[in-house]
């Protein structure tokens, strides 16, 4: 088992690796950085020296990989890809346009994030697993089809409307909850009942379709029928057999996203004014802050990177056949 | 006659030549029985044909906004030409007064007076503070009160019109299908009831709006006084070009990449493997933010490459359907590898192989036509989503062109004004009743095509 988590580990590095050049290729090759200064700095004060300022105080004034005139092992990493890119493996990530560190900026955001994140999730997937268990425990009866149309047009209606209607209605046409903002403390709950209501809300169309279809092809496995003829009654059937077993590739499908509960989301946070990772990301794409956006992909690579690594040893735990093949 | 030069902006021209292929793809069908025999069973579906008529109607918009020109300027006789520097569609002459008649600011829909007071001289009242009237919505009553029966005469008169022509139209296909009953009862193989039922709502919503849009804003004007249908109709080609061009974009290299994955395996199948990994570890959001921004900066850059707003407008536009393209190619990609790893072991492809057929005949005649269900289903399953991801896009302003009207634009502009007092809720309600009803259908259509070509699942 340690064997494999490390293998897996391993095998993350050189995906790792590509992500970062990636990055490196979109930020610094796509555009140099005398673009980008011109960018941040407005058609008005666009001069010659103004640019290599500009550049100077970030320390994009040094070559891209290789720099000659350094001496030793400088000629490396007096390099714009080794002081912006190489250094993110170590959780260095520089400084964003205002000067502020950007990796206390997200230590400190993370908390935040997983405050409404975390019980969007942990209550989505009751309600959805909940709600799909239903329809299809009433599988091929009107209460389904008509459940399944609810979900199709849930699932099409814009996740911005959510957001906005939700909080149009309950909070300023009802005046149940705050608007907006983020309290410390256990102060804070007046102010994510409302995100974290309209996340689950929002979530529902698509994921109770889609476990319901999981459940649907559980039903129809030869274990079940073996129970129906022992002479189980439905209900033992469906809650003690067909559920166990459909919450397996349902948990071990959702186990990948929970690292990136860290990154909050963008629409929710920004919406609601709270101060986490989304709206940072936010607010960074908006002033076209690119250290903060590639900081920000990193990460989310990073953790989505954990995520599967997750996911594999969580199908390990469950199937041992898939750990000694 | 107005001059006028015909200005062809490249995704126009991906339009058509989707149009083109999509007809070609068709003949293609038809010479293919288990194709053939699938798409009837989608034609067999009340639900698929009624979201299909639906969808053909947005398309019908789009392609009309899809053939641009620009008007020539009146000069004297003798001179060279100039064109107008704005780029119009055939829509926008059909709609002729919806894109003219702008109003100061908002007003409601169905509404003969502006949104907000303004200070008036009246003679022998003096100045007064009252809601001005609009200078177009409603402007041909005497009494704004009469509203209400304009109103109604109007709509009376085109729900009158649109009853004759759909009992026409009934009619022909009754005669042709074998008699009222069979096609009330869906007793025909292609399910008439569901068209000409969804006909009839479509005919009898549009048709009334447009004969009242020439004398009222009927879904209102937004801020700068701009009518909102107007808008909404120019959604729609936005709608439709992300939609459909990014999945066009991304269907070579995730059908090639994925079929050469599967079938050659060894070191080309881990290159590929790695580089779907890769791409697929970044989240989807901020690489897309991170490659528009990237865009912008050349964009902004090279001013010399755009000769209109339109056209820079139009790249901005291709660009990002390049950028979902790229990060959206990774999940079919992997279903095809999938898919062809378990093909090359069947026996009719051992058999071709050990008739020394060359690989990429293989390849063609017998790997991709087995896989041509799990592209069409990726094809229409992607459309929704993506109509969807403009709007949020737009919203976190790493969408199109903000002078481009789209949807996510149109309710990015609208976000502060349930905000204000009275609320000015219609911009955003028709923005999303009608985004809602595009990919209501295209989920519908999308269930309706899966349920037919995948008959795994029930």
């Amino acid at each position: 088992m340690l064997a494999y988590i490390v293998r897996r580990l391993l095998y993350a590095i050189p995906i790792l690796i590509g992500v970062n050049l990636i990055t490196f290729a979109l930020f610094f090759i796509v555009n140099t950085p005398d673009d980008m200064a011109r960018m941040q700095l407005g058609i008005k004060r666009v001069t010659p020296e103004a640019i290599e300022k500009w550049k100077a105080e970030r320390g994009y004034d040094k070559p891209l990989f290789i720099n000659s005139a350094a001496p030793g092992l400088s000629t490396v990493t007096e390099t714009i890809f080794f002081e912006k890119s190489a250094r993110m493996f170590v959780g260095e990530f520089g400084r964003a346009e205002d000067g502020r560190d950007i990796a206390r900026e997200i230590g400190a955001r993370m908390g935040p994030s997983l405050a409404i994140a975390l019980p969007t999730f942990i209550l989505g997937l009751f309600v959805t697993v909940s709600l799909a268990l239903i329809l299809a425990f009433f599988r091929a009866t009107a209460f389904d089809f008509w459940g399944v149309v609810l979900c199709v047009a849930a699932m099409s209606i814009s996740g911005l409307f959510y957001i906005i209607g939700g909080q149009y209605l309950i909070a300023k046409v009802w005046k149940l909850v705050p608007i907006s903002g983020f309290g410390d403390g256990l102060d804070a709950w007046r102010f994510l009942i409302l995100p974290v209501f309209i996340g689950v809300l929002s979530g529902i169309g698509s994921s109770t379709r889609w476990y319901r279809t999981i459940f649907l092809e559980e039903v129809s496995k030869d274990y079940v029928r073996t129970a129906r003829a022992k002479g189980l009654p439905e209900t033992i059937v469906f809650f003690r057999h067909i559920l166990r077993n459909a919450l397996i590739p349902i948990l071990t499908g959702v186990v990948v996203v929970i690292p990136l509960l860290f990154m909050g989301s963008l629409l929710t946070e920004s919406f609601f004014g709270i101060p986490g990772l989304g709206s940072y990301t936010i607010d960074a794409i908006q002033a076209q802050d690119f250290a903060v956006v590639r900081s920000m992909v990193f990460i989310g690579s990073v953790l989505y990177i954990v995520g599967l690594i997750l996911t594999d040893i969580s199908y390990t735990l469950v199937d041992p056949r898939i750990r000694f093949s | 006659m107005m001059g006028f030069q015909i200005v062809v902006l490249w995704s126009d021209v991906l339009v058509w030549l989707l149009l083109a292929s999509g007809i070609g793809v068709g003949v293609l069908i038809a010479r293919s029985p288990p194709l053939l025999a699938a798409w009837r069973r989608v034609g067999a579906s009340r639900a698929g044909m009624a979201s299909a008529t639906v969808l053909l109607a947005f398309l019908c918009v789009g392609l009309l906004d899809s053939l641009h020109y620009r008007v020539a300027l009146d000069g004297k006789p003798g001179d060279k030409t100039q064109y107008a520097i704005e780029v119009l569609s055939v829509l926008d002459a059909l709609v002729g007064p919806l894109r003219t008649e702008n109003e100061k600011t908002y007003s409601a829909p169905f509404a003969t007076h502006l949104y907000a007071k303004e200070t008036v001289d009246r003679p022998g009242l003096g100045t007064v503070r009252e809601f001005p009237r609009l200078k177009f919505g409603g402007a041909h009553l005497d009494d704004p009160a009469t509203l209400a029966d304009d109103v109604g005469v109007t709509a009376f008169r085109s729900v009158a019109l649109v009853t004759l022509g759909w009992l026409a139209l009934a009619g022909v296909v009754a005669l042709r299908c074998g008699g009222w009953r069979a096609v009330w009862r869906g007793e025909t193989a292609f399910a008439w009831n569901a068209v000409l039922a969804t006909l009839a709502v479509i005919l009898l919503v549009l048709v009334p709006l447009f004969a009242l849009a020439g004398q009222y804003h009927v879904f209102g004007t937004d801020k700068v006084g701009q009518d909102v249908l107007y808008q909404i109709f120019k959604s729609v080609r936005t709608a439709l070009i992300i939609g459909l061009v990014t999945t066009l974009v991304m269907l070579p290299v995730a059908v090639l990449l994925g079929i050469v994955a599967g079938y050659f395996r060894g070191w080309v199948d881990d290159l590929i493997q790695y580089l779907y990994t890769v791409l697929n570890s970044i989240p989807g959001v901020l690489l897309i933010a991170a490659a528009v921004l990237m865009m912008q900066v050349v964009i902004d850059s090279h001013p010399e490459w755009f000769a209109t707003a339109a056209e820079r407008a139009d790249l901005r536009l291709l660009a990002l359907c390049f950028i979902l393209g790229i990060t959206s190619w990774t999940g079919l990609c992997r279903l095809l590898r999938g898919e062809t790893l378990k093909l090359r072991e069947l026996e009719y492809i051992q058999a071709a192989q050990a008739f020394g057929v060359s690989n990429w005949r293989i390849i063609l005649r017998h790997i991709l036509p087995n896989l041509m269900h799990i592209v069409i289903i990726a094809l229409v399953m992607d459309f929704s989503g993506l109509v969807l991801a403009e709007a949020v896009l737009s919203y976190v302003g790493i969408g199109v062109d903000p002078t481009m009207t789209s949807f996510g634009t149109m309710i990015n502009n609208a976000r502060m004004e349930l905000g204000r007092e009275p609320v000015v809720w219609w911009s955003l309600v028709a923005a999303f009743s009608a985004m809602f009803i595009l990919v209501l259908a295209a989920n519908l259509f999308a269930d309706a095509v899966r349920d037919a070509f995948d008959p795994r699942v029930a």
